[in-house]
């Protein structure tokens, strides 16, 4: 009777445990499905159970209690995926050392952000909610659904996704800690032996640890285990491949010199971000199979980007390297579409080229592209659908749907769509800029005497 | 046999100049100017409606035909736009393009002195016209741009340029105003910490200091007008404050938040203040109506932003410049931007799909500005005795897809090349590849 008792206690538990994800049905007609891996279908249906995609195929005739979009005349596509994203997030640098591997963004989701809601209206519904860039070695980062109006933060995550990492070369780090803290790194080369002792280190930890546990079961042995260090064990996990490492950088010599440091500790699966020189060093990227997430025309904001080119995401899909175009910005991440459209101008990538670069290279880049990034049947629901094709720079957003459930809906949703508002927050609040916008990169929020740092100092 | 070894030698010389020639034209290719003739195109005019099959003439900087019956002149070069578009140039109205190279670079960034009221700063003093910016914005037909300085109060006076020329004199397009930043209730981005009450004192006190300031300026011109200029000493913010007094020069006022506008429109109306064109102004569509009824010309944008307050709907930034049009309230359109200029026809397709609609977003950014800045009888539509200052396109200039192909500003044919394309040239195909030798 306890047995049973203790059972139906477990069961609920764990009913409880996933029942944070909800998922939908829904039945999309008559649209045009813009799959990404199986071509352009025109006026074919799309159904959804259960937050998967079931059924692709013309005149499906909606089951029973399934809802019904009617999408004639427009464009339906796989949801749009950011890589490089620090929205629903409460802090974004720690900071405080040059190597911070132990701590996770995942600890600081914060589901409330209208942020999240705005992106949905851009047609995002996946994005890695990254660490920030003021550290060589960052924290983990979070691959989150914008699953929006979902109070628990843990509802957000994607289960399942692999474990990432940032790390972060260049101006940045060498600034906050060599310029603001005058410590290693001041320069690229001290970047690199910061990379290289902590991955030395790890892997000394990593080994001692292996000789333990292959020893301890041994008869007569009696050492002890090396001391826990979560840094460590997080570093080890990236030598031994379980964390992908997402690596902040700009010029050609310190892309080449990470390529350089992961050859040589084995480490394989690597995105560098931002990577504006990437095209300099596209067959060297190639080579090695690293991956790269980039803006589609963001240049000139500091010097490291200065001898950059908007056909950079050309340059870098024609030598064979799978490409991304993210937004690291609240606002550029509500028109993925239109940066993925510059792609045309700039290289002239056909429209799956183009809008591979917003789904299927960024969901390869989170290691999901098994369960979202294209429309096919037996994947996750997350679909955006557009008035006008979405490469088009008049185009709409009108739906976006994320595991099956309508997050987002131009014509049925109110202006105000916060779901917990500040009884403090004083109602005519703006945050009108009185200055000109300049891109500038996120990477730095929370890293404040670092960022003010540079105001002053530069 | 000898015969042969002498061709063989000139063969290698012509090769050897023509290569040299390939590499100089790569290296520093130059403007055309002359007499074109720019036939077969559909011209997009702005003003008077879309000419196809038409032929547009150029001749020593000006347009000097427009029309289906438009005979070539001798002499003049024939560019075939058969299948192309003409648009005039798009004018942006508001950057700091020249003014900055380098963003986060403070030595490369000239658009902001020291001085809380200083109108007699000129942004055209500071263009620096072999900006590389420059070249990459005008091959995307963004041929002129008003930039900015910016700043405290009274941070300078803006200038409009053209993106082709050597000396800002040449550059030079026919505008400056004076810019004021209008005192501002709202808060300046996530870094900004002040405190609500912080924020309406500083905001007070510059208002304080606005009128003060104004009121010596009327003084000013008074002491100025009733000595015939001889009573005056050098007072070099004064002198420069006081075309504006007199309604010779316009009062650039950034302006964003909608109480700030009405702030901005109420002082504007009690100083009697006679030229006056608003800019930024991201939150004019809470009170399009007045400013509409004020008779302000706007230079809106970004368009590309996110609303300024969190219970405001998503798109409010897209559709703010066509709420206001349709209110009544003539609208130009800007970037705010500097090395991201070229995005100008991106922020004017938004503005379209969000509202304004594709003639009136494309008018925003020609006609509307030229007009604003009262140079619409050099710069804004396809019209005989304008500048040649225009675009020619595979298609429609505001969506990705579209290649500008030329670009003519005062009349020179501008070389279509940047700092960007050249880097796409180089590293498309990167020799040598992953081996060296």
């Amino acid at each position: 009777m306890k047995r049973i008792l203790y059972s139906i206690l477990l069961t609920v538990v764990t009913l409880e445990a996933t029942a944070q994800v909800e998922h939908g049905s829904v039945l999309i007609k008559g649209g045009t499905l813009l799959t990404i891996t199986k071509g352009t279908l025109e006026n074919t249906d799309l159904l959804i159970r259960d937050g998967k995609i079931i059924q692709i195929g013309k005149n499906i005739a909606p089951p029973q209690g399934v809802k019904v979009v009617d999408a004639t005349g427009m464009y339906v596509m796989p949801g749009i995926i950011d890589a490089h994203s620090h929205a629903g997030l409460d802090a974004i640098n720690e900071a405080t050392s040059p190597v911070t591997a132990e701590v996770f963004t995942g600890d600081a989701i914060n589901p409330f952000q209208v942020e999240l809601y705005r992106a949905l209206g851009g047609g995002v519904t996946t994005i890695h909610a990254m660490h920030g860039s003021a550290n060589a070695i960052g924290g983990q980062c979070e691959t989150i659904k914008l699953r929006y109006g979902v109070k628990d933060p843990d509802g957000l995550r994607m289960e399942g996704a692999p474990r990432t990492i940032k790390f972060a070369l260049g101006e940045n780090p060498t600034r906050v800690h060599g310029g603001g803290n005058n410590i290693v790194p001041r320069t690229r080369m001290g970047v690199e032996f910061v990379i290289r002792e902590a991955f030395s280190k790890a892997k000394e930890y990593m080994e001692a640890w292996d000789r333990y546990n292959k020893s301890k079961g041994q008869k007569g042995f009696r050492g002890a285990p090396p001391v826990y260090d979560l840094r460590l064990e997080t570093l080890a996990d990236v030598l031994k491949g379980n964390i992908i490492v997402h690596c902040h950088s700009y010029r050609a010599d310190e892309i080449f010199m990470l390529l350089k440091v992961c050859q040589d500790f084995g480490v394989k699966k690597v995105v560098l971000q931002h990577v504006n020189e990437g095209f300099k060093v596209a067959p060297e990227l190639a080579k090695f199979g690293a991956m790269a997430s980039v803006f589609a025309d963001w240049w000139a904001y500091k010097f490291e980007v200065y001898y950059s080119t908007a056909y950079n995401a050309a340059i870098l899909t024609k030598n064979g390297v799978t490409t991304s175009i993210n937004s690291d910005d609240g606002e550029l991440m509500r028109h993925l579409y239109h940066e993925a459209a510059k792609t045309q101008k700039y290289g002239a990538l056909s429209d799956d080229e183009a809008l591979s670069l917003i789904t299927l290279n960024p969901a390869k880049q989170l290691g999901i592209d098994g369960r979202v990034g294209s429309l096919e049947i037996g994947k996750e629901a997350d679909v955006a659908i557009f008035k006008g094709h979405p490469l088009s720079t008049y185009t709409i957003p009108m739906i976006t749907i994320v595991d099956g459930i309508i997050r987002f809906d131009r014509e049925k949703d109110p202006d105000d769509m916060r779901i917990y508002i500040d009884p403090n927050l004083p109602l005519e609040e703006t945050t009108a800029a009185d200055t000109h916008t300049n891109d500038v990169e996120n990477c730095l929020q929370n890293a404040e005497e670092a960022f003010n740092y540079m105001f002053d100092h530069n | 046999m000898h015969n042969l070894k002498i061709n063989f030698k000139k063969a290698i010389s012509a090769i050897g100049c023509l290569m040299f020639a390939i590499t100089v034209s790569a290296q520093s290719p130059k403007g055309e100017y002359g007499s074109f003739a720019l036939t077969n195109a559909t011209i997009e005019t702005v003003t008077k409606g879309t000419i196809q099959n038409g032929t547009v003439v150029i001749s020593n900087g000006k347009i000097t035909a427009v029309g289906t019956d438009v005979a070539v002149p001798q002499g003049a070069k024939v560019v075939d736009c058969r299948g192309l578009w003409i648009y005039p140039g798009m004018i942006d109205g508001g950057t700091q393009l020249g003014l900055s190279e380098v963003g986060s670079d403070v030595r490369t960034r000239d658009f902001n002195e020291v001085g809380d009221v200083i109108p007699q700063m000129k942004a055209l003093s500071a263009v620096n016209p072999n900006s590389v910016l420059i070249p990459v914005t005008r091959i995307s037909g963004v041929t002129t741009v008003l930039s900015l300085p910016e700043g405290d109060l009274i941070p300078g006076t803006a200038g409009l340029i053209n993106l082709y020329g050597y000396t800002p004199e040449q550059m030079y397009a026919g505008f400056e105003g004076v810019v004021l930043t209008f005192p501002n209730t709202g808060r300046k981005g996530f870094f900004d910490k002040r405190t609500d009450d912080e924020i309406k004192k500083a905001a007070e006190k510059s208002l304080k200091r606005l009128n003060e300031v104004w009121d010596m300026a009327v003084q000013y011109y008074k002491l100025d007008s009733a000595t015939g200029s001889k009573g005056v000493s050098y007072y070099p913010e004064m002198q420069a404050l006081l075309p504006v007094v007199k309604g010779d020069r316009s009062l650039m006022i950034k302006v964003n938040a909608s109480k700030d506008i009405q702030a901005a429109l109420k002082w504007v109306a009690e100083k009697k203040v006679r030229k006056v064109i608003f800019s930024g102004v991201v939150e004019g569509w809470r009170v399009a109506g007045e400013i509409a009824k004020a008779k302000i010309p706007v230079v809106a944008g970004p368009v590309l932003g996110l609303p300024t307050r969190d219970y405001d709907r998503y798109d409010k930034a897209y559709a703010n410049p066509g709420i206001m049009m349709k209110a009544g309230v003539k609208v130009a359109l800007c970037t705010g931007g500097t090395e991201n200029v070229r995005n100008l026809p991106y922020h004017a397709a938004f503005a379209a799909a969000y509202g304004m609609g594709k003639e009136e977003a494309l008018r925003s950014v020609t006609i509307v500005p030229a007009e604003i800045f009262g140079v619409a009888d050099k710069l804004g539509s396809i019209e005989v005795g304008k500048n040649a200052t225009m675009l020619i396109s595979d298609g429609d200039p505001f969506e990705t897809k579209t290649n500008i192909k030329y670009v003519f500003i005062d009349g020179w044919k501008v070389p279509m090349v940047s700092r960007q394309t050249e880097l796409y040239e180089e590293f498309l195909k990167r020799e040598p590849g992953v081996s060296k030798n």
